[in-house]
Protein backbone atom coordinates (compact mmCIF):
# COMPACT_ATOMS: atom_id res chain seq x y z
CA UNK A 1 0.00 0.00 0.00
CA UNK A 2 1.31 3.17 -0.89
CA UNK A 3 1.75 5.60 2.36
CA UNK A 4 -0.45 8.45 2.47
CA UNK A 5 0.12 12.10 3.80
CA UNK A 6 -0.14 15.70 3.98
CA UNK A 7 2.02 18.18 2.78
CA UNK A 8 1.83 19.89 5.34
CA UNK A 9 3.65 17.27 7.73
CA UNK A 10 6.33 17.83 5.80
CA UNK A 11 6.89 21.20 6.84
CA UNK A 12 6.32 20.57 10.51
CA UNK A 13 8.51 18.00 10.66
CA UNK A 14 11.69 20.01 8.70
CA UNK A 15 10.81 22.70 11.12
CA UNK A 16 12.13 20.87 13.70
CA UNK A 17 14.87 19.15 11.77
CA UNK A 18 16.06 22.72 11.25
CA UNK A 19 15.60 23.73 15.21
CA UNK A 20 19.23 22.80 15.59
CA UNK A 21 20.35 25.86 13.67
CA UNK A 22 19.42 28.74 16.34
CA UNK A 23 18.70 31.65 14.13
CA UNK A 24 15.64 29.69 12.94
CA UNK A 25 12.64 31.17 14.22
CA UNK A 26 8.91 30.80 14.02
CA UNK A 27 6.01 33.26 13.21
CA UNK A 28 2.44 31.68 13.77
CA UNK A 29 -1.03 33.56 13.39
CA UNK A 30 -3.23 31.23 15.20
CA UNK A 31 -2.97 28.52 12.51
CA UNK A 32 0.10 26.75 14.32
CA UNK A 33 -2.05 23.79 14.52
CA UNK A 34 -3.38 23.73 11.12
CA UNK A 35 0.08 24.60 9.32
CA UNK A 36 2.27 21.96 11.65
CA UNK A 37 4.42 24.62 12.99
CA UNK A 38 3.08 23.89 16.21
CA UNK A 39 5.19 20.97 16.79
CA UNK A 40 8.00 23.78 16.93
CA UNK A 41 5.92 26.10 19.37
CA UNK A 42 5.73 23.04 21.96
CA UNK A 43 9.22 22.33 21.60
CA UNK A 44 10.74 25.51 20.93
CA UNK A 45 8.68 27.85 22.42
CA UNK A 46 11.02 30.68 23.25
CA UNK A 47 11.98 30.83 19.28
CA UNK A 48 7.98 31.07 18.31
CA UNK A 49 6.09 34.27 18.11
CA UNK A 50 2.75 34.25 18.33
CA UNK A 51 1.45 37.46 16.31
CA UNK A 52 -2.37 36.86 16.96
CA UNK A 53 -4.58 36.85 14.33
CA UNK A 54 -2.69 39.33 12.33
CA UNK A 55 -1.15 37.96 8.90
CA UNK A 56 0.14 41.16 7.52
CA UNK A 57 1.89 42.15 11.06
CA UNK A 58 3.79 38.87 11.26
CA UNK A 59 5.12 39.10 7.44
CA UNK A 60 6.87 42.38 8.86
CA UNK A 61 7.95 40.77 11.95
CA UNK A 62 9.59 38.66 10.10
CA UNK A 63 11.17 40.75 7.48
CA UNK A 64 12.88 42.95 10.88
CA UNK A 65 13.93 39.31 11.92
CA UNK A 66 15.61 38.65 8.80
CA UNK A 67 16.94 42.07 8.71
CA UNK A 68 18.34 41.33 11.96
CA UNK A 69 20.10 38.01 11.36
CA UNK A 70 17.32 35.55 12.23
CA UNK A 71 15.15 32.98 9.72
CA UNK A 72 11.98 33.60 9.72
CA UNK A 73 9.48 30.92 9.09
CA UNK A 74 6.33 32.22 8.91
CA UNK A 75 3.17 30.08 7.98
CA UNK A 76 -0.93 30.64 7.62
CA UNK A 77 -3.15 29.24 5.37
CA UNK A 78 -2.60 30.21 1.82
CA UNK A 79 -5.46 32.35 1.22
CA UNK A 80 -4.49 34.46 4.26
CA UNK A 81 -0.55 34.84 2.83
CA UNK A 82 -2.61 36.54 0.53
CA UNK A 83 -3.80 39.67 2.63
CA UNK A 84 -0.49 40.07 3.50
CA UNK A 85 0.70 40.42 -0.02
CA UNK A 86 1.96 43.95 -0.09
CA UNK A 87 3.59 43.28 2.66
CA UNK A 88 5.55 40.65 1.63
CA UNK A 89 6.05 42.98 -1.79
CA UNK A 90 7.36 46.30 -0.11
CA UNK A 91 8.67 44.92 3.20
CA UNK A 92 10.03 41.39 2.23
CA UNK A 93 10.75 41.15 -1.66
CA UNK A 94 11.27 44.59 -2.41
CA UNK A 95 14.56 44.42 0.37
CA UNK A 96 15.08 40.48 -0.58
CA UNK A 97 14.84 39.51 2.92
CA UNK A 98 15.11 36.19 3.43
CA UNK A 99 11.81 35.55 5.19
CA UNK A 100 10.50 32.12 4.35
CA UNK A 101 6.62 31.94 4.19
CA UNK A 102 4.31 28.92 3.92
CA UNK A 103 0.92 28.58 3.09
CA UNK A 104 -1.21 25.79 3.72
CA UNK A 105 -4.47 24.47 2.61
CA UNK A 106 -3.98 25.53 -0.70
CA UNK A 107 -6.13 25.12 -3.45
CA UNK A 108 -9.67 24.10 -3.60
CA UNK A 109 -8.58 19.92 -2.59
CA UNK A 110 -8.51 21.84 0.69
CA UNK A 111 -11.98 20.84 0.54
CA UNK A 112 -15.60 21.51 2.38
CA UNK A 113 -14.55 25.20 3.98
CA UNK A 114 -15.51 26.47 0.92
CA UNK A 115 -14.26 29.43 -1.05
CA UNK A 116 -13.01 31.50 1.25
CA UNK A 117 -10.86 29.32 2.37
CA UNK A 118 -9.64 28.01 -1.01
CA UNK A 119 -6.77 29.65 -2.23
CA UNK A 120 -6.73 29.73 -6.27
CA UNK A 121 -4.08 32.57 -7.09
CA UNK A 122 -1.27 32.33 -4.27
CA UNK A 123 1.23 30.79 -6.94
CA UNK A 124 0.40 33.41 -9.56
CA UNK A 125 0.43 36.37 -6.92
CA UNK A 126 3.55 35.49 -5.31
CA UNK A 127 4.77 34.57 -8.69
CA UNK A 128 4.80 38.16 -9.74
CA UNK A 129 7.22 39.02 -6.94
CA UNK A 130 11.04 39.49 -7.83
CA UNK A 131 13.38 37.28 -5.79
CA UNK A 132 10.81 35.44 -4.15
CA UNK A 133 11.02 31.84 -4.89
CA UNK A 134 7.68 29.95 -5.41
CA UNK A 135 7.28 26.35 -4.40
CA UNK A 136 4.85 23.67 -4.13
CA UNK A 137 5.90 20.20 -3.26
CA UNK A 138 3.61 16.90 -4.08
CA UNK A 139 4.41 15.07 -0.81
CA UNK A 140 5.19 15.01 2.94
CA UNK A 141 9.24 13.71 2.18
CA UNK A 142 9.91 16.69 -0.79
CA UNK A 143 8.37 18.96 1.45
CA UNK A 144 10.48 18.49 4.12
CA UNK A 145 14.09 17.96 1.51
CA UNK A 146 12.60 21.65 0.12
CA UNK A 147 11.79 22.96 3.76
CA UNK A 148 15.48 22.01 4.97
CA UNK A 149 17.04 23.79 1.99
CA UNK A 150 15.68 27.25 2.36
CA UNK A 151 17.89 28.74 5.52
CA UNK A 152 20.71 28.42 2.77
CA UNK A 153 18.41 29.99 0.23
CA UNK A 154 19.47 33.66 0.98
CA UNK A 155 16.44 35.46 -0.40
CA UNK A 156 12.33 35.12 -0.13
CA UNK A 157 10.75 32.10 -0.36
CA UNK A 158 6.26 31.12 -0.60
CA UNK A 159 5.57 27.90 -0.19
CA UNK A 160 2.29 25.84 -0.86
CA UNK A 161 1.12 22.96 0.95
CA UNK A 162 -1.56 21.01 0.65
CA UNK A 163 -4.31 19.94 3.69
CA UNK A 164 -5.22 16.76 2.98
CA UNK A 165 -3.61 13.53 2.42
CA UNK A 166 -1.90 12.43 -1.05
CA UNK A 167 0.16 9.22 -1.84
CA UNK A 168 3.96 9.63 -0.57
CA UNK A 169 6.02 9.53 -3.84
CA UNK A 170 9.88 9.86 -2.63
CA UNK A 171 10.44 8.03 0.44
CA UNK A 172 14.13 7.00 0.68
CA UNK A 173 14.52 9.70 -2.39
CA UNK A 174 15.76 12.85 -0.06
CA UNK A 175 18.17 13.28 -1.99
CA UNK A 176 16.84 13.46 -5.25
CA UNK A 177 14.98 16.74 -4.38
CA UNK A 178 16.64 20.23 -4.67
CA UNK A 179 14.85 23.38 -5.23
CA UNK A 180 14.60 24.61 -8.53
CA UNK A 181 14.81 21.56 -10.12
CA UNK A 182 11.82 19.38 -11.67
CA UNK A 183 12.13 15.87 -11.41
CA UNK A 184 11.18 13.21 -13.60
CA UNK A 185 8.49 10.74 -12.20
CA UNK A 186 7.94 8.46 -15.11
CA UNK A 187 9.67 8.54 -18.42
CA UNK A 188 7.34 9.07 -21.97
CA UNK A 189 7.68 10.05 -25.29
CA UNK A 190 4.28 10.76 -26.94
CA UNK A 191 3.62 13.86 -24.19
CA UNK A 192 4.84 15.26 -20.97
CA UNK A 193 2.33 16.08 -18.46
CA UNK A 194 3.84 18.66 -15.78
CA UNK A 195 2.31 18.97 -12.57
CA UNK A 196 2.68 20.41 -8.85
CA UNK A 197 1.04 19.60 -5.82
CA UNK A 198 -1.59 17.55 -5.57
CA UNK A 199 -2.06 16.78 -8.99
CA UNK A 200 1.37 15.37 -9.32
CA UNK A 201 -0.32 11.45 -7.88
CA UNK A 202 -3.42 12.51 -10.40
CA UNK A 203 -1.03 13.18 -13.26
CA UNK A 204 0.76 9.56 -12.78
CA UNK A 205 -3.06 8.04 -12.62
CA UNK A 206 -3.50 9.88 -16.37
CA UNK A 207 -0.64 8.16 -17.42
CA UNK A 208 -1.20 4.89 -16.33
CA UNK A 209 -4.77 5.56 -18.16
CA UNK A 210 -3.15 6.47 -21.33
CA UNK A 211 -0.66 3.93 -21.43
CA UNK A 212 -3.72 1.58 -21.41
CA UNK A 213 -4.12 3.45 -25.01
CA UNK A 214 -0.84 2.99 -26.21
CA UNK A 215 -0.22 6.61 -25.23
CA UNK A 216 3.29 6.91 -23.56
CA UNK A 217 3.18 9.91 -20.99
CA UNK A 218 6.36 11.35 -19.29
CA UNK A 219 5.34 13.33 -16.13
CA UNK A 220 7.39 15.71 -14.29
CA UNK A 221 6.74 16.99 -10.18
CA UNK A 222 7.85 20.66 -10.75
CA UNK A 223 7.68 21.53 -7.52
CA UNK A 224 9.66 24.92 -7.74
CA UNK A 225 7.76 27.30 -9.83
CA UNK A 226 10.12 30.17 -9.96
CA UNK A 227 12.83 29.76 -10.83
CA UNK A 228 11.07 27.41 -13.55
CA UNK A 229 13.72 24.66 -14.52
CA UNK A 230 13.33 25.47 -18.39
CA UNK A 231 16.41 23.39 -18.96
CA UNK A 232 14.20 20.37 -18.24
CA UNK A 233 11.11 21.70 -19.85
CA UNK A 234 13.40 21.76 -23.25
CA UNK A 235 14.08 18.56 -23.17
CA UNK A 236 10.74 17.44 -22.64
CA UNK A 237 9.61 19.32 -25.84
CA UNK A 238 12.68 17.51 -27.79
CA UNK A 239 11.20 14.77 -26.44
CA UNK A 240 7.93 14.40 -26.41
CA UNK A 241 7.15 17.54 -28.72
CA UNK A 242 3.37 18.17 -26.60
CA UNK A 243 3.01 19.46 -23.11
CA UNK A 244 0.28 19.56 -20.30
CA UNK A 245 0.36 21.71 -17.16
CA UNK A 246 -2.00 20.39 -14.13
CA UNK A 247 -2.25 22.82 -10.98
CA UNK A 248 -5.47 22.83 -8.51
CA UNK A 249 -4.88 26.38 -9.06
CA UNK A 250 -6.46 29.59 -11.13
CA UNK A 251 -5.44 28.18 -14.71
CA UNK A 252 -3.97 31.93 -14.80
CA UNK A 253 -0.71 32.77 -14.10
CA UNK A 254 0.31 29.39 -12.42
CA UNK A 255 2.45 26.62 -13.54
CA UNK A 256 0.90 26.48 -16.67
CA UNK A 257 1.62 30.50 -17.55
CA UNK A 258 5.27 30.11 -16.32
CA UNK A 259 5.63 27.09 -18.81
CA UNK A 260 3.82 29.03 -21.63
CA UNK A 261 6.21 31.91 -20.76
CA UNK A 262 9.29 29.76 -21.29
CA UNK A 263 8.08 28.04 -24.20
CA UNK A 264 7.51 31.18 -26.15
CA UNK A 265 10.35 32.50 -25.69
CA UNK A 266 12.54 29.31 -26.34
CA UNK A 267 11.53 25.89 -27.76
CA UNK A 268 7.58 25.88 -28.76
CA UNK A 269 5.52 22.74 -28.40
CA UNK A 270 1.68 22.65 -28.02
CA UNK A 271 0.13 23.30 -24.37
CA UNK A 272 -2.97 22.19 -22.71
CA UNK A 273 -3.19 23.56 -19.22
CA UNK A 274 -5.26 21.99 -16.59
CA UNK A 275 -6.41 24.15 -14.17
CA UNK A 276 -9.60 25.65 -11.97
CA UNK A 277 -11.50 27.23 -14.97
CA UNK A 278 -11.11 30.80 -13.45
CA UNK A 279 -13.85 30.93 -11.18
CA UNK A 280 -14.15 30.11 -7.67
CA UNK A 281 -14.34 27.16 -5.39
CA UNK A 282 -17.30 25.95 -3.20
CA UNK A 283 -17.60 23.43 -0.29
CA UNK A 284 -16.71 20.20 -0.95
CA UNK A 285 -15.09 16.98 -0.46
CA UNK A 286 -11.59 17.14 -1.69
CA UNK A 287 -12.18 14.49 -4.85
CA UNK A 288 -15.18 15.88 -5.78
CA UNK A 289 -13.71 19.48 -5.85
CA UNK A 290 -11.32 18.09 -8.23
CA UNK A 291 -14.04 16.82 -10.51
CA UNK A 292 -16.36 19.82 -10.16
CA UNK A 293 -13.28 22.12 -11.29
CA UNK A 294 -12.07 19.92 -13.78
CA UNK A 295 -8.61 18.91 -13.06
CA UNK A 296 -8.54 15.43 -11.91
CA UNK A 297 -7.12 12.47 -13.41
CA UNK A 298 -9.86 11.92 -16.68
CA UNK A 299 -9.26 15.84 -17.26
CA UNK A 300 -5.45 15.11 -17.35
CA UNK A 301 -5.58 12.42 -19.61
CA UNK A 302 -8.07 14.08 -21.94
CA UNK A 303 -5.80 17.24 -22.23
CA UNK A 304 -2.98 15.27 -22.99
CA UNK A 305 -4.76 13.52 -25.92
CA UNK A 306 -5.21 16.75 -27.25
CA UNK A 307 -1.75 18.22 -27.28
CA UNK A 308 -0.45 15.19 -29.00
CA UNK A 309 -3.51 15.89 -31.65
CA UNK A 310 -2.18 19.23 -31.84
CA UNK A 311 1.30 18.12 -32.48
CA UNK B 1 -42.79 40.55 17.14
CA UNK B 2 -42.85 40.57 21.17
CA UNK B 3 -41.12 37.71 22.84
CA UNK B 4 -40.90 35.91 25.88
CA UNK B 5 -37.55 35.13 27.43
CA UNK B 6 -38.82 31.66 27.67
CA UNK B 7 -39.87 31.55 24.03
CA UNK B 8 -36.18 33.39 23.00
CA UNK B 9 -34.49 30.75 25.23
CA UNK B 10 -36.48 27.59 23.15
CA UNK B 11 -35.90 29.36 19.99
CA UNK B 12 -31.88 29.01 21.13
CA UNK B 13 -32.16 25.60 22.34
CA UNK B 14 -33.76 24.42 18.63
CA UNK B 15 -31.25 26.05 17.08
CA UNK B 16 -28.35 24.74 19.88
CA UNK B 17 -29.48 21.19 18.21
CA UNK B 18 -29.44 22.41 15.01
CA UNK B 19 -25.91 23.28 15.08
CA UNK B 20 -24.75 20.25 16.54
CA UNK B 21 -26.31 17.92 14.29
CA UNK B 22 -24.95 20.33 11.18
CA UNK B 23 -21.32 19.86 12.20
CA UNK B 24 -21.87 15.99 13.42
CA UNK B 25 -23.37 15.48 10.09
CA UNK B 26 -20.56 16.74 7.91
CA UNK B 27 -18.26 15.60 10.44
CA UNK B 28 -16.37 19.18 10.27
CA UNK B 29 -17.18 22.57 11.30
CA UNK B 30 -16.99 25.41 13.92
CA UNK B 31 -19.69 24.38 16.87
CA UNK B 32 -17.49 26.25 19.58
CA UNK B 33 -18.10 29.65 18.06
CA UNK B 34 -21.93 28.85 16.67
CA UNK B 35 -22.82 27.85 20.13
CA UNK B 36 -21.15 30.79 21.61
CA UNK B 37 -23.48 33.21 19.47
CA UNK B 38 -26.42 31.70 19.53
CA UNK B 39 -28.09 32.94 22.31
CA UNK B 40 -27.27 36.75 21.00
CA UNK B 41 -28.89 35.65 17.11
CA UNK B 42 -32.10 34.27 19.03
CA UNK B 43 -32.82 37.59 20.35
CA UNK B 44 -31.63 39.81 17.45
CA UNK B 45 -33.10 37.96 15.02
CA UNK B 46 -36.62 36.88 16.78
CA UNK B 47 -36.79 40.19 18.33
CA UNK B 48 -35.01 43.23 16.38
CA UNK B 49 -33.82 42.61 12.67
CA UNK B 50 -36.51 44.52 10.49
CA UNK B 51 -36.28 41.79 7.54
CA UNK B 52 -38.65 39.91 5.28
CA UNK B 53 -37.84 36.20 4.93
CA UNK B 54 -40.19 36.46 2.00
CA UNK B 55 -38.60 38.76 0.70
CA UNK B 56 -34.45 38.06 1.45
CA UNK B 57 -33.19 40.89 -0.80
CA UNK B 58 -35.79 43.93 0.21
CA UNK B 59 -33.42 46.63 0.29
CA UNK B 60 -34.58 48.47 3.04
CA UNK B 61 -33.68 46.02 5.46
CA UNK B 62 -31.71 45.59 8.61
CA UNK B 63 -27.91 44.17 7.70
CA UNK B 64 -26.53 41.02 9.43
CA UNK B 65 -23.09 40.52 8.72
CA UNK B 66 -21.31 37.28 10.46
CA UNK B 67 -17.98 38.49 10.07
CA UNK B 68 -16.88 35.55 12.00
CA UNK B 69 -18.15 33.84 9.37
CA UNK B 70 -17.12 29.98 10.24
CA UNK B 71 -19.61 30.21 13.06
CA UNK B 72 -22.05 29.70 10.05
CA UNK B 73 -24.00 26.81 11.61
CA UNK B 74 -25.30 29.49 14.12
CA UNK B 75 -26.67 31.63 11.43
CA UNK B 76 -28.18 28.76 9.47
CA UNK B 77 -29.39 27.22 12.46
CA UNK B 78 -31.15 31.16 13.30
CA UNK B 79 -32.31 31.17 9.25
CA UNK B 80 -33.76 28.25 9.48
CA UNK B 81 -36.05 28.94 12.21
CA UNK B 82 -37.07 32.62 10.88
CA UNK B 83 -37.93 30.96 7.82
CA UNK B 84 -35.49 32.02 4.99
CA UNK B 85 -34.03 28.50 4.39
CA UNK B 86 -36.08 25.15 5.47
CA UNK B 87 -34.27 22.85 7.60
CA UNK B 88 -33.78 20.26 4.63
CA UNK B 89 -31.56 22.77 3.70
CA UNK B 90 -29.43 22.58 6.99
CA UNK B 91 -28.51 19.25 5.92
CA UNK B 92 -26.95 20.89 2.65
CA UNK B 93 -24.03 22.05 5.18
CA UNK B 94 -20.58 21.55 3.86
CA UNK B 95 -21.91 19.66 0.90
CA UNK B 96 -21.41 19.90 -2.50
CA UNK B 97 -23.83 22.22 -4.06
CA UNK B 98 -25.33 22.90 -0.46
CA UNK B 99 -27.29 26.03 0.00
CA UNK B 100 -25.05 26.34 3.59
CA UNK B 101 -21.55 26.38 2.38
CA UNK B 102 -18.84 26.19 5.18
CA UNK B 103 -18.48 29.94 5.40
CA UNK B 104 -21.45 32.15 4.98
CA UNK B 105 -22.05 33.37 1.80
CA UNK B 106 -24.60 35.79 0.10
CA UNK B 107 -24.21 34.15 -2.96
CA UNK B 108 -25.61 30.77 -1.71
CA UNK B 109 -27.82 31.18 1.05
CA UNK B 110 -30.82 33.71 1.50
CA UNK B 111 -30.59 36.13 4.46
CA UNK B 112 -26.70 36.13 3.99
CA UNK B 113 -25.53 39.83 3.46
CA UNK B 114 -22.35 38.96 3.28
CA UNK B 115 -19.38 36.53 2.27
CA UNK B 116 -17.07 35.81 4.93
CA UNK B 117 -14.95 33.39 6.20
CA UNK B 118 -11.64 36.00 5.91
CA UNK B 119 -11.61 37.65 9.21
CA UNK B 120 -11.40 41.19 10.00
CA UNK B 121 -13.76 42.27 6.66
CA UNK B 122 -17.26 42.30 8.46
CA UNK B 123 -16.87 45.46 9.67
CA UNK B 124 -15.35 47.61 6.91
CA UNK B 125 -18.35 45.92 5.22
CA UNK B 126 -21.29 46.91 7.77
CA UNK B 127 -19.76 50.26 7.67
CA UNK B 128 -20.73 50.30 3.97
CA UNK B 129 -23.77 49.40 4.37
CA UNK B 130 -24.36 51.89 6.77
CA UNK B 131 -22.81 54.47 4.84
CA UNK B 132 -25.45 53.23 2.43
CA UNK B 133 -28.57 53.78 4.58
CA UNK B 134 -27.11 57.47 5.63
CA UNK B 135 -27.18 57.78 2.14
CA UNK B 136 -30.56 56.93 1.20
CA UNK B 137 -31.92 58.42 3.68
CA UNK B 138 -33.26 55.00 5.30
CA UNK B 139 -33.56 54.17 8.66
CA UNK B 140 -31.96 50.81 8.45
CA UNK B 141 -29.11 49.57 10.60
CA UNK B 142 -26.48 47.34 10.16
CA UNK B 143 -25.64 44.91 12.69
CA UNK B 144 -21.98 43.20 12.52
CA UNK B 145 -21.05 39.77 15.24
CA UNK B 146 -17.54 39.89 15.53
CA UNK B 147 -15.03 37.47 17.13
CA UNK B 148 -12.39 38.09 19.87
CA UNK B 149 -9.98 36.40 18.10
CA UNK B 150 -11.05 38.41 14.95
CA UNK B 151 -10.19 41.61 16.83
CA UNK B 152 -6.44 40.75 16.51
CA UNK B 153 -7.12 41.67 12.43
CA UNK B 154 -5.81 45.32 12.38
CA UNK B 155 -8.62 46.01 9.86
CA UNK B 156 -11.25 45.88 13.00
CA UNK B 157 -9.45 48.78 14.05
CA UNK B 158 -9.30 50.85 10.56
CA UNK B 159 -12.67 50.44 10.12
CA UNK B 160 -13.48 50.97 14.04
CA UNK B 161 -11.52 54.59 13.64
CA UNK B 162 -13.50 55.57 10.64
CA UNK B 163 -17.21 54.61 11.71
CA UNK B 164 -16.58 56.34 14.79
CA UNK B 165 -15.00 59.23 12.25
CA UNK B 166 -18.45 59.29 10.55
CA UNK B 167 -20.73 58.98 13.74
CA UNK B 168 -22.61 55.69 12.23
CA UNK B 169 -24.96 55.52 14.34
CA UNK B 170 -26.56 53.08 12.34
CA UNK B 171 -23.47 50.55 13.32
CA UNK B 172 -24.19 48.11 15.65
CA UNK B 173 -21.29 45.68 16.73
CA UNK B 174 -21.98 42.31 19.04
CA UNK B 175 -18.55 41.27 20.10
CA UNK B 176 -18.63 37.41 21.00
CA UNK B 177 -16.09 37.51 23.84
CA UNK B 178 -15.45 33.73 24.24
CA UNK B 179 -12.12 33.93 24.81
CA UNK B 180 -10.83 31.11 22.37
CA UNK B 181 -9.58 31.46 19.20
CA UNK B 182 -8.53 28.69 16.40
CA UNK B 183 -5.14 27.56 18.47
CA UNK B 184 -5.88 28.16 22.05
CA UNK B 185 -7.10 30.78 24.26
CA UNK B 186 -7.03 34.50 23.41
CA UNK B 187 -4.89 35.11 26.29
CA UNK B 188 -2.23 32.64 25.40
CA UNK B 189 -2.21 33.84 21.69
CA UNK B 190 -2.40 37.34 22.07
CA UNK B 191 -3.26 38.80 25.11
CA UNK B 192 -5.99 42.45 24.56
CA UNK B 193 -6.29 43.78 27.48
CA UNK B 194 -8.73 46.60 28.26
CA UNK B 195 -11.75 45.42 25.37
CA UNK B 196 -13.93 48.18 26.30
CA UNK B 197 -11.10 50.93 27.22
CA UNK B 198 -9.81 49.84 23.71
CA UNK B 199 -13.55 51.07 22.06
CA UNK B 200 -14.15 53.58 24.22
CA UNK B 201 -11.12 54.86 23.08
CA UNK B 202 -11.94 54.68 19.62
CA UNK B 203 -15.09 56.41 20.37
CA UNK B 204 -17.58 53.82 20.28
CA UNK B 205 -20.63 53.46 22.56
CA UNK B 206 -19.77 50.48 25.05
CA UNK B 207 -21.70 47.98 27.23
CA UNK B 208 -20.66 44.66 28.59
CA UNK B 209 -23.36 41.95 28.71
CA UNK B 210 -23.59 38.25 29.60
CA UNK B 211 -24.18 36.51 26.21
CA UNK B 212 -26.27 33.52 27.90
CA UNK B 213 -28.63 35.18 29.73
CA UNK B 214 -31.70 36.55 27.72
CA UNK B 215 -32.46 39.52 30.14
CA UNK B 216 -29.31 41.15 29.60
CA UNK B 217 -29.45 39.94 26.09
CA UNK B 218 -32.86 41.95 25.65
CA UNK B 219 -31.21 44.94 27.57
CA UNK B 220 -28.03 45.04 25.82
CA UNK B 221 -30.18 44.79 22.20
CA UNK B 222 -32.29 48.20 24.08
CA UNK B 223 -28.52 50.14 24.43
CA UNK B 224 -27.73 49.62 20.74
CA UNK B 225 -30.70 50.60 19.75
CA UNK B 226 -31.41 53.47 22.45
CA UNK B 227 -31.81 57.17 20.68
CA UNK B 228 -29.02 58.57 22.90
CA UNK B 229 -26.41 55.57 21.82
CA UNK B 230 -27.25 56.31 17.80
CA UNK B 231 -24.57 59.82 17.96
CA UNK B 232 -22.45 56.99 16.72
CA UNK B 233 -21.41 53.20 16.68
CA UNK B 234 -21.86 50.94 19.13
CA UNK B 235 -20.96 47.59 20.02
CA UNK B 236 -22.33 45.51 22.56
CA UNK B 237 -19.49 43.41 24.46
CA UNK B 238 -21.54 39.63 25.43
CA UNK B 239 -19.24 37.54 27.48
CA UNK B 240 -20.35 34.22 26.40
CA UNK B 241 -18.80 30.69 26.50
CA UNK B 242 -17.19 29.09 23.31
CA UNK B 243 -19.18 25.55 22.97
CA UNK B 244 -21.91 26.98 25.93
CA UNK B 245 -24.71 24.61 26.39
CA UNK B 246 -23.11 20.96 25.74
CA UNK B 247 -20.82 20.30 28.95
CA UNK B 248 -17.81 18.87 26.99
CA UNK B 249 -17.13 21.70 25.04
CA UNK B 250 -17.60 23.81 26.98
CA UNK B 251 -14.19 26.01 27.21
CA UNK B 252 -12.37 23.64 25.22
CA UNK B 253 -10.33 25.24 22.45
CA UNK B 254 -10.50 21.61 20.38
CA UNK B 255 -13.95 22.15 19.82
CA UNK B 256 -12.81 25.32 18.18
CA UNK B 257 -12.83 23.62 14.48
CA UNK B 258 -14.00 19.53 15.06
CA UNK B 259 -17.33 17.67 15.25
CA UNK B 260 -18.56 15.45 17.95
CA UNK B 261 -18.49 12.05 17.52
CA UNK B 262 -21.73 9.45 17.43
CA UNK B 263 -21.32 8.73 21.43
CA UNK B 264 -20.49 12.62 22.18
CA UNK B 265 -23.41 13.62 19.73
CA UNK B 266 -25.75 11.29 21.48
CA UNK B 267 -24.85 13.07 24.63
CA UNK B 268 -25.29 16.87 23.35
CA UNK B 269 -29.03 15.70 22.65
CA UNK B 270 -29.25 14.63 25.92
CA UNK B 271 -27.86 17.57 27.46
CA UNK B 272 -30.41 19.64 24.91
CA UNK B 273 -33.59 17.56 26.06
CA UNK B 274 -33.87 16.39 22.85
CA UNK B 275 -33.46 12.65 23.88
CA UNK B 276 -34.11 11.01 27.30
CA UNK B 277 -30.89 9.77 28.87
C1 LIG C 1 -7.88 36.42 8.03
C2 LIG C 1 -8.06 35.10 8.66
N1 LIG C 1 -7.01 34.52 9.30
C3 LIG C 1 -7.16 33.30 9.86
C4 LIG C 1 -8.35 32.63 9.78
C5 LIG C 1 -8.49 31.22 10.33
N2 LIG C 1 -9.39 31.17 11.48
C6 LIG C 1 -10.68 30.78 11.34
S1 LIG C 1 -11.53 30.91 12.77
C7 LIG C 1 -10.17 31.48 13.61
C8 LIG C 1 -10.27 31.84 15.05
C9 LIG C 1 -11.33 32.87 15.26
O1 LIG C 1 -11.48 33.16 16.60
P1 LIG C 1 -12.66 34.10 17.08
O2 LIG C 1 -12.70 35.32 16.24
O3 LIG C 1 -12.48 34.30 18.53
O4 LIG C 1 -13.96 33.25 16.72
P2 LIG C 1 -14.87 32.33 17.67
O5 LIG C 1 -14.13 32.10 18.94
O6 LIG C 1 -16.11 33.09 17.89
O7 LIG C 1 -15.10 31.07 16.90
C10 LIG C 1 -9.07 31.55 12.75
C11 LIG C 1 -7.73 31.98 13.14
C12 LIG C 1 -9.40 33.27 9.10
N3 LIG C 1 -10.60 32.67 8.94
N4 LIG C 1 -9.24 34.49 8.56
MG1 LIG D 1 -13.38 33.62 20.20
Amino acid sequence: MTRMAATRDGYGQALLDLADNEKVVVLEADLGKSTKSLHFRKAYPDRTISCGIGEQNMLLVGAGLAASGYIPFASTFAIFTERAFEQMRNGVARPNLAVHLCGSHGGTHTGTDGSSAQSIEDLAVFRTLPNVVVMHPCDDVSTRSLTMQLPDLGKPSYMRTARNKTPVLYDGREDEIQIGKGIVLREGEDVAIIACGVLVSESLKAADALAKEGINAAVVDMHTLKPIDGELIDSLVAQCGALVTAEDHNVIGGLGSAVAEHIVANSFAPLEMVGVPDRFGESGQADEMLEVMGISAPYIANAAKEAIARK
Amino acid sequence: MPKTITELEEIARKCRVEIVKMVHRAQAGHPGGSLSEIDLLAALYATRMRVRSDEPDWPDRDRFILSKGHASPGMYAILAEMGFISHEDLKSYRILGGVCQGHVDMKWCPGVDFSAGSLGMGLSFGMGCASAARLDKSDRRAFVMIGDGEMQEGSVWEAAMAAAHHELGNLKVILDRNRIQNDDFCEEQMRMFDIPAKWKAFGWNVKEIDGHNMNEIMEGLDFLEAPENCNGPSILIAHTIKGGGISYMENNPSFHGAAPNDEQFHQAMIELGEVEA
